[in-house]
């Protein structure tokens, strides 16, 4: 490995949504990233004009990826960090991807006997309810969450909310917000030291940026 | 759990093949000599200690520590790190012998895994203590021995950051006087790197326009020397002042032992408050995702142990390294020689091995035809999947080894 690539900055980047959202950032910053990549379907992306290399990875992945080092840099929902609690540096909020982890239910909710809480974030979920001190049985799945309480095998589930459109075109209800969910910066506990000077201009000029929008 | 199948054994312990195992010796040796030629001598304390002496007060939380139960029912652990239990012994088997005590160690130490992300529950450490000087120069002492440690571990490329519990501390305390609380909050978020949640906090706490500035300001305090300059303006507080001091002096003996190239100074990086008392410092090598070195001051350690005094020290992740550099391609493969006998010449073949030995050479010896010898060839071969050479001809009866009859 010569010098030059070695001190590449390596950014894992959630695929999808997130991506569009924060390649979009990146640019506004004044970082020359072509919004070609925004649908690409390649695993690796070389920006060598801004001495970066992007990793396309899917979000949940991102704060792994960035805790083994094999990418320096990350950017990643809090929802995945509260999940996922990971041993790596949280540097900003991104402020994109706004949205929010919440308590749902049916509209008639009514306490049950054997709480069942259905959820792609059974960490979140179970420190969430031995806080407000209630036993619940916590069910992990994997996808629409909004399913389990119509089909009777939850009686609530905890999920990110962010227009609330799919819960009313079912029936449920935003029973109780946990915490609002942003997208962060995250960088490896060695790379902040290694690569220190790029991980900090690049974090400062995306804190200008995103000051400038408020 | 189903029941293991047999080739598997615990999560996060490792077995070392021969290539990895003449690495880690190779280190270990280079590493050790390193520190005597620092004058640390090294000792061996046991791989189990009682749980309610060195488990409580090692720096390793509870719920990390390995506990097991002895025939008595008394609760030991394996050990979790060298530092308690060099306490124990310096404050026992050598409470005769007088400050400072210079001692180096190599040996496994053992930590209960939660979840599987690169960590390991039974790795080597290498590492030194210096115990009963509380000055700077012994700070700076400790992390000029450590970089030279890296260095002879064939470490090439790293950075050593160095921090001082004392100054977040005192900033606390001036800033957040009597708000227990608050202080304790904020630390934990420097303590779980967690900077976005440390500002959310400082905007919550709703402090006044210029502290709140100084206490975010606090994130990018990380440089070189001229952190110093900027910390000392930053807090009055005598807490702090003396340990940016106390830092300062660190820094100029670094530069003195010209190895500041590898240090940088960052006041966010903090160790476990309870445990580290001042200087703190963790090593970081390019290409490896986690840390390789790390070390501090513990001043109160060795009271738990019926004698107070000041002590400074760190230690290597010696396993990390040795993934780093990577392990022996081969380890004995270019000296290796071969000896072919048969039943009469044993006793003349087994005693040239001997020789051969003692000269420092790796001998197998192998009784054999002459026939299958010779198909061996000359010169370096592989025999039965090991690379040989052939030191000496054939060792067979007087006829055969002459070689004159046979033909």
């Amino acid at each position: 490995m010569s010098e030059a690539r070695k001190d590449i900055l390596k950014v894992a980047m959630p695929k999808g949504r997130i991506y569009k959202q924060a390649s979009k950032l990146f640019r506004e910053a004044g970082l020359p990233i072509p919004s070609d990549f925004d649908d690409t379907r390649k695993l690796i992306i070389e920006l060598p004009e801004v001495g970066m290399e992007f990793i396309m990875a899917k979000p949940v992945d991102v704060p792994t990826y960035v805790e083994y080092g094999v990418a320096d840099i990350g950017i990643v929902g809090k929802d995945v960090l509260m999940e996922e609690n990971k041993d790596v540096y949280e540097l900003l909020d991104l402020g994109i991807a706004k949205c929010r982890m919440s308590v749902i239910g049916l509209a008639d909710w009514k306490p049950v006997i054997n709480p069942r809480v259905a959820t792609k974030y059974p960490n979140v979920a179970s420190q969430y309810f031995r806080e407000l001190g209630q036993q619940v049985e916590v069910i992990k799945l994997n996808g629409s969450i909004e399913l389990a309480p119509l089909i009777g095998l939850a009686d609530r589930i905890v999920d990110m909310v962010e227009t609330g459109q799919t819960l009313r075109e079912n029936g449920l209800v935003e029973m109780e917000p946990i915490f609002p969910i942003t997208s962060r910066l995250i960088a490896n506990r060695v790379s902040y030291r290694m690569k220190n000077e790029a991980i900090q201009s690049l974090c400062d000029r995306l804190q200008d940026t995103i000051a400038a929008k408020v | 759990m189903s029941k293991p199948k047999v080739f598997e054994k615990p999560i996060g312990v490792k077995d070392y093949l021969p290539g990895a195992v003449a690495k880690l010796r190779h280190i270990e040796r280079d590493v050790l000599a390193c520190m005597k030629g620092w004058g640390y001598e090294q000792i061996i304390t046991p791989t189990m200690e009682y749980y309610d002496t060195v488990g409580v007060a090692s720096s390793t939380s509870d719920q990390k520590l390995f506990k097991l139960l002895n025939n008595r029912g008394t609760t030991l652990v394996l050990r979790s790190d060298m530092t308690a239990p060099i306490a124990r012994v310096v404050s026992s088997l050598l409470k005769e012998s007088q400050f400072p005590l210079r001692l180096s160690y190599h040996g496994n130490v053992f930590r209960s895994i939660e979840e599987e992300s690169g960590r390991e529950a039974e790795f080597f450490q290498t590492g030194v203590e210096l115990v009963g000087d509380a000055s700077a120069e012994a700070d700076a002492e400790v992390v000029a021995l450590a970089i030279a440690s890296l260095k002879a571990a064939g470490v090439d490329r790293f950075k050593i950051a160095i921090g001082h519990v004392g100054f977040l501390n005192g900033l606390f305390e001036e800033t957040l006087a009597g708000r227990v609380e608050a202080q304790e909050q904020l630390k934990s978020c420097l303590l779980n790197r967690d900077y976005v949640g440390y500002r959310e906090s400082l905007r919550g706490l709703k402090l006044e326009e210029p502290v709140q500035r100084e206490l975010e300001g606090i994130l990018r305090l990380r440089g070189g020397q001229e952190i110093c300059e900027q910390a000392l303006q930053l807090s009055a507080d005598a807490t702090a002042q003396e340990s940016i001091r106390h830092l300062c002096e660190i820094w100029d003996v670094l530069k003195a032992y010209g190895v500041c190239e590898h240090v940088l100074i960052d006041l966010t990086m903090i160790g476990d408050f309870s445990y580290y008392t001042g200087m703190t410092f963790e090593g970081y090598a390019a290409d490896l995702g986690f840390p390789v070195a790390s070390g501090g001051r513990y001043d109160n350690l060795l009271s738990q142990f019926g004698r107070p005094a000041p002590a400074t020290g760190f230690a290597l992740k010696t396993t990390r390294i040795l993934e780093l550099v990577g392990a022996e391609e081969d380890t004995a493969g270019t000296t290796r020689v071969l000896i072919g006998y048969d039943g009469e010449g044993r006793a003349a073949a087994l005693a040239s091995a001997q020789q051969l030995r003692e000269q420092g050479t790796a001998v197998i010896t192998e009784r054999m035809t002459e026939e299958d010898w010779k198909e061996l060839g000359e010169g370096s071969f592989t025999y039965k999947g090991v690379a040989y050479t052939k030191g000496l001809p054939f060792i067979g009866g007087v006829e055969k080894a002459t070689g004159g009859s046979k033909r």
